[in-house]
């Protein structure tokens, strides 16, 4: 599978199949994250159920507090 | 014009009104670290009329990689970062009119500070003061912009009450735990890149060109060769506590703040968040890890023994500093090793 993450391309395992599982895949699951899929934001509600496939556009933004 | 200003009053954005502009305003900095001192630098040299910085802290070696107005002379001499800053920001442009202050922002320092602000630009280290900004800002009308880095990542973000989402609609609670510049470490150029998002930011606000204003929240990784912008605009909330009707305000009530106490006779100092929370006691050790001190854990407790000072993070979220009876100092540890 083939999904454009923050506008880079990446080929991901088939495993990975909901929007919970791309942000455990990048190490982002435990952090306060701003999701965006195809233009259009998910809310946090709902990254356990929201799939992911093959083409998708993805913007992850996560909260830091440094500075 | 001014010679001085030529090269930004000939910028189509600015021009003689836009620079007329930027000499009557006033805009305080929280924070005078990395992204308080890169900010400041540019609105300095800009010529914004007054500039405020306030921050708790003194100059130490490993700020100098990164926090651009300080000297080894005062990391040796511990000066206090608000007093290094308005000794260059000075030397930089007599223009300016510049108030460092020594200062740990609580609510009711904050209250105080932004009476007469048109900016806050946010360069602190932990978003129990950032909630508290977003409150003030929301309270008292004042845009402010968010900045954030750790390691090679950063972010930005533009709040313009009655415009846009607030931080609170964006992150419903404040955020625990976390990587920190002293934890990941940081480079200077994720510093740079924030400071130029915010400072940009602030010269579209202040020469009052709100239309040019990015309403989009941006991040980016300069390492991993990564940029993302979201449109976050839908997740304005109509009920946030913050800026939705009615407004409560609630980080500006007692409730909300992070408690401390210094501990009678046992020269420690007690950090109690605002909410009893559940403290992910494994996430924290590995965090701990990369430190190189020595850590101990049971199930209640992990204990973190670096030099000569031990810090105890308890399982409901307390954190006791032992070794000192300082509360400022004590906070700084806390937000160093937890954002």
């Amino acid at each position: 599978m083939v999904i454009h993450v923050n506008g880079e391309q990446r080929e991901l395992s088939n495993d990975i199949q909901t929007v919970s599982d791309l942000l455990n895949h990048f190490e982002l699951g435990d952090k306060k994250i701003i999701v965006e899929l195809n233009a259009n934001i998910v809310d946090s509600s709902q990254h356990e159920e929201i799939t992911v496939q093959d083409g998708d556009r993805v913007e992850l933004v996560h909260f830091v507090g440094g500075g | 014009m001014q010679e001085r200003y030529s090269r930004q009053i000939l910028f189509d954005g600015i021009g003689e009104e836009g620079q007329q502009n930027l000499q009557k305003k006033h805009v305080l900095i929280v924070g005078a670290g990395a992204l308080g001192t890169g900010n400041a630098e540019i609105l300095t040299r800009a010529g914004v009329g007054r500039i405020t910085i306030v921050d708790r802290d003194y100059v130490e070696v490993s700020n100098l990689q990164r926090q651009q107005l300080y000297t080894e002379h005062d990391a040796n001499d511990r000066i206090p970062k608000a007093v290094a800053a308005q000794k260059r920001l000075r030397d930089i442009n007599l223009d300016v009119e510049v108030d460092g202050k020594i200062m740990d922002v609580t609510v009711e320092e904050i209250d105080r500070l932004v009476s007469n602000v048109d900016l806050i630009i946010d360069a602190t280290d932990n978003f129990d003061i950032r909630f508290l900004i977003n409150d003030v800002a929301q309270k008292y009308g004042v845009p402010w912009i968010y900045g954030g880095c750790v390691s090679s990542y950063g972010l930005s973000f533009t709040i313009i009450p009655g415009e846009t989402p607030c931080l609170n609609c964006l992150l419903e609670t404040i955020p625990l735990g976390g990587a920190t510049c002293d934890t990941v470490g940081v480079i200077a150029p994720a510093v740079q890149m924030v400071v130029a998002y915010q400072s940009a930011e602030a010269l579209k606000i202040l020469v009052e060109d709100f239309e040019a204003v990015r309403q989009k929240l941006v991040s980016f990784d300069l390492w991993k060769n990564e940029q993302s912008a979201i449109d976050v605009s839908r997740l304005r909330k109509e009920d946030c506590p913050s800026c939705g009707e009615p407004p409560t305000y609630p980080y500006l009530s007692y409730e909300n703040q992070t408690k401390t106490a210094v501990l009678c006779g046992r020269n420690t100092v007690q950090i109690r968040p605002p909410k009893k929370v559940n403290r992910d006691l494994n996430a924290l050790v590995t965090q701990l890890e990369n430190q190189g001190g020595a850590i101990e854990q049971n199930p209640f407790l992990v204990s973190y023994q670096s030099e000569d000072r031990r810090v105890v993070f308890f399982k409901d979220g307390r954190v006791l500093i032992h070794g000192m009876k300082d509360i400022v100092e004590a906070k700084k540890i806390y937000h160093q090793l937890l954002g």
